[in-house]
């Protein structure tokens, strides 16, 4: 290599170190601004994900129907009637009253469900098949045992039993996905009786105001 | 280049081996598995061997409780404020009811002796394998009344028998539920009698270790780890522990094995 083509070599090599050091700091922003921008946007998906479906004044106000604990036995259910405007769309309708069921009662010790737990989606099947997907608080905030995840699960459903006759059953998904157990005792593989008389297979109709609440309820696969 | 295709041959050999060895030792326990018990004439619908044979009905079969500490590893279970830890004491638990099970001559059976974690699946395998047993599954709760105990069963759970006669594992509870609500309420029944407040009869839930189980099955809760002092928890085993052993004596002649698979007894 002759000594034109060595400086060449070194002029080009030096210019490529000045552009990268004059670019780095440049590039280094925009990346940030970049994951900034994601990060608003995932924020904004969930929050926008979460939201709880807003009442509409508009809709005829019922009596709804919502089961929390009974505060004259804690190891029951007991339905309070709360008047709500509900909408006659039975997908709308069962994100109201479960989200009004996540609220919880006046009296917090009687809530059922965690306080940070969300709805985060919901949709029926044409057979009658309700889907629940809920975020990992309801799994992991949830106290652990089998008397607090089965009265979960039952007032979730008999919730729904009261106020949305067109389901059938519930599936319960914690983040969209299918789970084992909701918090290592409730099996969450099958579904949920819910309108159970008017479930052919089921044997014995949920009494809407029975004290033996798991019983009346039927898991199905 | 040589040693590295010699050292293939050798793999491949000692995977041939492997294999080999494998299916031999599968054969070896499914035969063992099969094998009729000395004690009892008529197989069990185990959810893995049951056929669909309409044999009679054996009474007074049952020889075997498997016991079954929930949780274990780093499944504490439900924790109390005082550090309560479910796993632990239910393991104590279940060292006392075994103790008063061996006192009345059963033979009894751990789901897991220290802190592992065996899957759900796998320690009702212990269970589908005996020929006549009962399956209790015990747990610590986070909330009730301290001191109260609850018996669960498993809830109605259609039967699916398969066209070659075996029964689902997905359901193996299924032809039991009869039986696991018998036995469910002898031992809500007796435990009633000792911690004022529990429930007379057994409840009805869709408990996940119950559902896999080819036996009579229970799960037992006990109330709660909110206690200030786990003494308190630990004064209630010996109680517990006499429940379940006399109502597995006072269960053990209804005990009939369900003939057909499918079939509620």
């Amino acid at each position: 290599m002759n000594e034109r083509w060595k400086f060449w070599l070194i002029t080009g090599l030096v210019g490529a170190v000045l552009t990268a050091a004059i670019y780095a700091p440049m590039l280094r922003k925009r990346v940030k601004r970049a994951a900034g921008v994601q990060q608003q946007s995932e924020e904004q998906a969930r929050r926008e994900l979460t939201e709880a479906v807003p009442m509409n004044p508009g809709d005829p106000r019922v009596k709804a129907k919502l089961f929390w604990l009974s505060d004259a036995d804690s190891s029951t259910l007991a339905p309070a009637i709360v008047e709500l405007p509900l909408s006659k769309d039975p997908v709308l309708r069962s994100k109201q009253v479960l989200n009004t069921l996540l609220a919880g009662p006046v009296d917090a010790e009687l809530r059922t469900l965690p306080t940070d737990a969300v709805l985060l989606a919901f949709y029926i099947l044409p057979d009658g098949t309700a889907i629940a997907d809920f975020s990992e608080a309801l799994a992991t905030s949830i106290p652990s045992g089998i008397a607090s995840e089965q009265l979960a699960v039952d007032s979730m459903a008999r919730t729904l039993e009261a106020n949305v006759p067109p389901i059938r059953r519930l599936k319960i998904l914690i983040h969209g996905q299918e789970v084992e157990t909701l918090a290592g005792h409730v099996d969450l593989t099958g579904t949920f009786a819910v309108n159970t008389a008017a479930t052919a297979m089921s044997p014995t109709p949920a009494p809407a105001n029975s004290r033996s609440v798991s019983g009346a309820l039927v898991a199905r696969r | 280049m040589l040693l590295a295709v010699q050292n293939i041959e050798r793999l491949r050999l000692r995977l041939l081996f492997g294999m080999a060895f494998a299916t031999f030792a599968g054969v070896a326990i499914a035969l063992a598995m099969q094998a009729p018990s000395p004690t009892q004439s008529t197989p069990s619908p185990t959810a893995t061997s049951a056929q669909a044979s309409p044999s009679a009905q054996t009474p007074n079969g049952l020889t075997t409780v498997v016991l079954d500490p929930a949780h274990g590893g780093t499944d504490t279970g439900a924790r109390g404020a005082g550090g309560i830890r479910e796993s632990e004491i239910v393991l104590d638990f279940a060292g006392e009811v075994r103790k008063a099970l061996e006192q009345q001559e059963f033979q009894v059976l751990l789901t897991r002796q220290g802190n592992e974690n065996p899957s759900f699946d796998d320690r009702s395998a212990i269970a589908n394998a005996q020929r006549a047993a009962v399956f209790v599954t015990l747990h610590i709760s986070s909330t009730g009344v301290p001191g109260t105990v609850r018996v669960y069963v498993s809830s109605d759970l259609p039967a699916v028998t398969q066209s070659n006669g075996f029964i689902s594992w997905d359901r193996a509870q299924a032809p039991f539920l009869g039986l696991s609500k018998k036995y469910g309420d002898l031992v809500q029944g007796m435990l009633a009698q000792r911690f004022k407040g529990s429930p007379d009869t057994a409840q009805t839930g869709t408990v996940r270790q119950l559902r896999t189980t080819a036996a009579p099955a229970i799960a037992v809760e006990i109330s709660s780890v909110t206690v200030n002092d786990r003494a308190d928890l630990d004064r209630m085993a010996a109680g517990v522990a006499d429940a379940i052993a006399r109502s597995t004596v006072a269960f053990k002649p209804s005990y009939v094995i369900p003939n057909m698979p499918g079939a509620l007894p």
